[in-house]
């Protein structure tokens, strides 16, 4: 167990989707009372097991609504399974949507320190990594303006440097390196590089397939909650770009 | 409970910040800002106490003193039953993308309007020098029904932000509930112009009880009763009990709802 980062344990996660939205307390009971309350039941993962080990970095690939995002949220604490076990040995710093926890009506420095506090750190460690967080965002100048007055290049910057300040064990990134421009995502692309030289577990999710090639040792291909192939990167993604 | 104790001390910082962000949010822009705390109960005491004491002339000795000491109990719980309602659904991005315990939102919501109670004390205590009414020892008291509101309210607004969630329509019944209570509360007439049958009614409503006791405290110098205290320890307690139960039970599910 020692060298194991992430082990997920048949996990399975099922969404309720109701077939019509009722948002009403009066629609819900009349049509609880007509017994029309129909529930669809769909399963986002199915019995998905799988280990993820220290130092590695994880690929998970899939057409759009596999599940990765789900599953990467189920490690990541946020959504809990419906039945089986997720283990995290270390802490985890999940870059899945960056920037959730802006308010767009407070300054950056503002918002700094609150997106900083909703990632759990404490009030001395954000004001003593202030100033690294600004200089890798650089957006000093504009420290005191309010975020709606923000391009969206700069607030993925500075989220991505909120995110990232700590060193984590397990980063889980999904889909973000997409943001900023080309200078930038080089910055960051160095970032995460730094730690994963320092030995951190990456769980990883692209749409491209050069990245995932380039980056990941194992890969998981998902299909429809489920897992299609499981293992060497190589393997999997001839399978999965066949398809 | 330990690791609720621990988890609670971990993101005690997120809880100073999300007040914090409510109070720059909330006073942004205005010129007197946290000011308006204290001007809102003064400017609105006036207003009722220039309409209402003429309407029940000599019932009520100081009736300044009287209507405060009922709506600053009565606003605190709208405003953070109101707030607490919406806190869950209206943060949906960030429950949906970051994990920490959620109830730091309603609990959040509590503090804040925590903080806006005891700015509104100020201006008790400036209309009872302005009226010049007598300061009791027994108000330094006061305290102790604003901790039975406190609890009370935290436990509705647990279910309240719960079951919002789940059916929106709440957000729109809730406003019109408050109005019926605040009528269903001796905030601005005296409890015995109400009809006898009523006034039981009335009595039960712990808001009643919590003014009441305040009201004593401030403007009597009258201790409560032993048995004040356990029915609303009681009916606090339970409330709060209830409210964590409702809400730890459902919250697993909010994700998919919102």
């Amino acid at each position: 167990m020692e060298d194991i980062a992430v082990s997920i344990e048949d996990v399975s996660v099922r969404f309720n989707m109701q077939t019509e939205r009722i948002d009403g307390l009066k629609e819900y009971f009349v049509k609880l009372l007509k017994g029309e309350v129909n529930y669809k039941e769909f399963w986002g993962l199915k019995n998905i097991s799988l280990n993820v080990k220290k130092g590695e970095i994880f690929g998970l690939v899939g057409l759009n609504g596999a599940g990765k995002s789900t599953l990467l949220k189920v490690v990541a604490g946020v959504l809990k399974p419906t039945s089986g076990k997720v283990s995290i040995n270390g802490n985890i710093v999940p870059l899945i949507e960056l920037g959730a926890g802006f308010d767009m009506e407070l300054t950056a420095r503002e918002n700094i320190y609150l997106n900083g506090a909703i990632l759990g750190y404490t009030k001395k460690f954000i004001a003593e990594k202030f100033d690294e967080i600004v200089d890798f965002a650089e957006t000093r100048e504009f420290l005191d303006a309010p975020l709606k007055n923000y391009s969206s290049g700069m607030l993925a910057r500075i989220a991505f440097a909120i995110s990232t300040v700590v060193e984590p064990d397990i980063l889980i990134v999904d889909e973000i390196l997409a943001v900023g421009d080309y200078k930038f995502q080089q910055k960051c692309m160095n970032r995460i590089q730094g730690m994963l030289d320092k030995g951190v577990t990456v769980l990883f999710v692209s749409h491209s397939a050069a990245q995932v090639e380039q980056l990941c040792s194992r890969v998981a291909y998902l299909e429809r909650g489920q897992i299609v192939e499981i293992g060497e990167t190589k393997e999997v993604m001839e399978k999965y770009l066949k398809e | 409970m330990r690791i609720y104790i621990q988890n609670f001390l971990k993101y005690r910082y997120l809880l100073s910040q999300l007040v914090t962000r409510d109070f720059k949010v909330k006073y942004k822009r205005s010129v007197l800002g946290v000011l308006w705390s204290l001007l809102n109960p003064l400017l609105t005491m006036t207003i009722l106490t220039l309409v209402f004491s003429k309407l029940f002339k000599s019932n009520i000795p100081n009736y300044p003193v009287y209507f405060l000491c009922g709506s600053v109990v009565f606003n605190y719980f709208s405003e953070s039953t109101n707030l607490a309602l919406g806190s869950i659904y209206s943060n949906a991005s960030l429950i949906k993308k970051v994990y920490f315990p959620k109830y730091m939102f309603p609990f959040s919501k509590h503090i804040f309007s925590l903080i806006n109670l005891l700015t509104s004390f100020i201006a008790v205590i400036i209309v009872m020098l302005v009226t010049k009414a007598p300061f009791y020892s027994a108000g330094l008291l006061f305290f102790i029904p604003v901790f039975y509101l406190f609890v009370f309210s935290i436990g509705i607004g647990l279910m309240l932000s719960t079951a919002a969630v789940f059916f929106r329509d709440l957000a729109h019944l809730y406003g019109i509930l408050i109005t019926a209570l605040n009528f269903l509360t001796p905030v601005f007439y005296p409890i015995d112009i109400m009809p006898e049958t009523m006034q039981y009614y009335v009595g039960l409503n712990p808001l009643t009880q919590i003014i009441q006791m305040l009201r004593q405290l401030i403007m009597y110098n009258e201790l409560p009763s032993l048995r004040q205290n356990l029915v609303l320890l009681a009916i606090s307690g339970v409330t709060f009990l209830l409210g964590v139960l409702v809400f730890r039970k459902k919250q697993d599910k909010f994700i998919m709802y919102i």
